[in-house]
């Protein structure tokens, strides 16, 4: 490519780059619907009723019943769906933000704090990233029972606080967002250590903390594996574990396709709705979380 | 309380700077208690996380450990009560040569040899596409890629799992118009077709995560790389791809611990799929074994081997990574 000359490359390139130009188009476009179609399934899907959705037919204007499906979700069981929604809210809003509080802060230590064996402590956060929930998926359930916690609200509660990967950030965060200079003007002026954190320092770590609060609401939301094997009482159940035990069910009694369906759209809303209203945030946690 | 910068905290046994700063013996333990303040504030900071990382972390695998050495036996006939006994390395032996963990370890290794090098590429390309500059909508394009990230996984493998059923699944539908038949959850479809709801479920947050990382590379050195004569494809293939490779290792690492995990998706497929047994995946033998079959034995010792191959393998990737960059770094 090198050897050609420069007439003729100029020549030959134009050409080409608006060949390039539309197949670069035409390949995002193809992603952008592999990743949309999906999603549009659901909402139309959603909007049918029995008979539209065994014919395959999502796409006509028949059959429509968007708001008759809405009032089964909520009237099926007695109205269970409205209770595992109450509860994954719950699950997920609480443990992200208690979750979050308690990462950033343990990061912003391991960032601005000198002691003994410090970066040995961070491998083993760093550690703990890597194991998968089902090696401690029996431990937990052994020591919740052992505890009388099993069945609970707590027996789910408890394990998603813990985000390892939140103090790595919170750590990075800290570097990024809090000048020491901020803190040494604080000592002088003689503040304690943990009144400058909540007045100062946790100010500063917004975005951060917003960041691994979405973060870590995702997780508790898709959170799937812990609730099945410590909840048995389907009052407790988040809204995943519940749709799966209906979509059990619809198998075998098909009117529960509609609902898991339905269920399933609403479900969807919680987390667009938080990626769309904090989208400046987490943004910028992506970039501080592959900079290392 | 008033401005946290004019009240003091005292705390019992500090003194002052103010009190005494003409003598040396004050000025040092002013600073030994300033440190010995800082550090207890470091404690209260951390104790939370820790407390935490003992409860739910560090005991939970000390116990799957301790419970893969030892096992519920019943003396006699059956009689008597249980106790329990040190079995040594039994549940390891029943474990790895019961054909059905072994299965379900070699369908997460195929799984994972699919799907990974399958993100990885995609979602680059992607971000190098979107990078480039020539993508119309850009911002759009994005969000519509970032979408299925904020749908659930298990709602995801429920859109799928209708997707891939004949009679409720349009797609199949427009296929069969076509005279083409394809069961997705048959015996060797299924693997891909699990394949392509973690790939749909994450091949947008991959590529924000390599977006924000080439958004970073310097503009010089692509004007540099362009003034050097090299077309948009390579300086995308060899100046961008090279600066991005810590994103590279990290995606590929959270893909391979999460892929490691399989679980969700296999066990909503097999609601409808004869071909997804019980024991699946590794994780799905676990909870098997410790759920249905009420084995804690058997399900630690596949715990503990499942986490050895999880960590073999990101330090197998972090070693590799390392090694390739090396001669570059050499060359400089």
């Amino acid at each position: 490519m090198s050897a050609t000359s420069t007439t003729t490359r100029t020549a030959t390139t134009l050409r080409p780059r608006l060949l390039g130009r539309s197949v670069v188009n035409l390949v995002v476009g193809i992603s952008v619907l592999y990743t949309l179609l999906p999603v549009l399934w659901l909402v139309l899907a959603a909007s049918k009723d029995r008979d539209a959705l065994s014919g395959s037919d999502v796409l006509s204007l028949n059959h429509f019943s968007f708001v008759q499906n809405l009032k089964d979700l909520f009237a099926m069981d007695g109205g269970l769906y409205g209770r595992w929604y109450g509860n994954s809210l719950l699950y997920a809003v609480l443990g992200a933000a208690l979750g979050a509080l308690v990462s950033i802060a343990c990061g912003y230590a391991f960032d601005k704090y000198r002691f003994a064996h410090k970066e040995k402590l961070f491998g083993l956060v760093l550690a703990a990233v890597m194991v998968p929930q089902t090696v401690l998926a029996l431990p937990l359930y052994l020591m919740a029972s052992g505890t009388g916690l099993v069945n609970t609200f707590w027996s789910v509660f408890i394990p998603v606080l813990f985000n390892p990967f939140g103090v790595y950030l919170g750590r990075i965060f800290s570097q990024g967002y809090v000048p020491d200079e901020v803190l040494e003007a604080a000592r002088v002026d003689g503040a304690g250590e943990l009144t400058t954190y909540f007045r100062v320092a946790l100010r500063m770590l917004g975005p951060g903390l917003v960041t691994v609060f979405l973060f870590q609401l995702t997780a508790i939301w898709n959170n799937f594996f812990l609730p099945m094997v410590m909840l048995s009482d389907q009052d407790l159940y988040p809204v995943s574990l519940g749709l799966y035990t209906w979509n059990s069910s619809a198998t075998v009694s098909p009117e529960y396709y509609p609902v898991v369906i339905m269920g399933s759209l609403l479900a969807v809303l919680p987390l667009i709705l938080a990626f769309a209203l904090l989208q400046r945030f987490w943004k910028s946690g992506l970039t501080a979380g592959s900079v290392k | 309380m008033t401005s946290p910068l004019t009240t003091t905290p005292s705390p019992i046994g500090a003194t002052r700077p103010a009190d005494a700063p003409s003598s040396a013996a004050p000025a040092r333990t002013t600073r030994r208690s300033s440190r010995r303040r800082e550090l207890g504030a470091c404690g209260a900071l951390m104790t939370p996380f820790f407390v935490l990382l003992v409860t739910v972390f560090l005991i939970p695998v000390g116990t799957a450990v301790w419970l893969s050495f030892f096992s519920d036996d019943q003396p006699g006939l059956g009689f008597g009560p249980e106790h329990t006994v040190f079995v040594g390395l039994r549940s390891y032996t029943a474990v790895l040569t019961d054909p059905t963990f072994l299965s379900s370890l070699g369908t997460v290794a195929l799984y994972c040899v699919i799907y990974i090098p399958l993100m990885v590429v995609s979602a680059l390309a992607l971000a190098l596409l979107l990078d480039s500059g020539v993508v119309r909508l850009r911002a759009s394009a994005q969000l519509g890629l970032f979408l299925p990230h904020a749908v659930p996984g298990i709602i995801a493998a429920l859109i799928w799992l209708y997707l891939y059923t004949p009679g409720l699944s349009p797609v199949i539908d427009l296929l069969g118009k076509a005279d083409i038949t394809i069961d997705f959850l048959g015996l060797h479809t299924v693997l891909p077709s699990i394949v392509n709801i973690a790939l749909w479920s994450n091949l947008g947050y991959n590529m924000v995560v390599f977006y924000a990382a080439l958004q970073a590379v310097p503009r010089e050195v692509i004007e540099a790389s362009v003034v050097d004569g090299a077309g948009p494809v390579r300086t995308a293939l060899q100046v961008k791809t090279p600066l991005v490779r810590p994103s590279i290792v990290m995606v590929a690492m959270f893909t391979l611990i999460f892929a490691l995990q399989l679980f969700t998706e296999p066990m909503l497929l097999g609601q409808a799929s004869p071909v997804i047994n019980s024991r699946f995946s590794p994780s799905m033998y676990i909870y098997d074994a410790a759920f249905t079959r009420n084995n804690y034995g058997l399900a630690a010792a596949a715990s503990v081997v499942l986490l050895i191959c999880t960590i073999a393998l990101s330090y197998g990737v972090t070693r590799w990574t390392n090694r390739a960059t090396a001669p570059e770094e050499d060359a400089r």
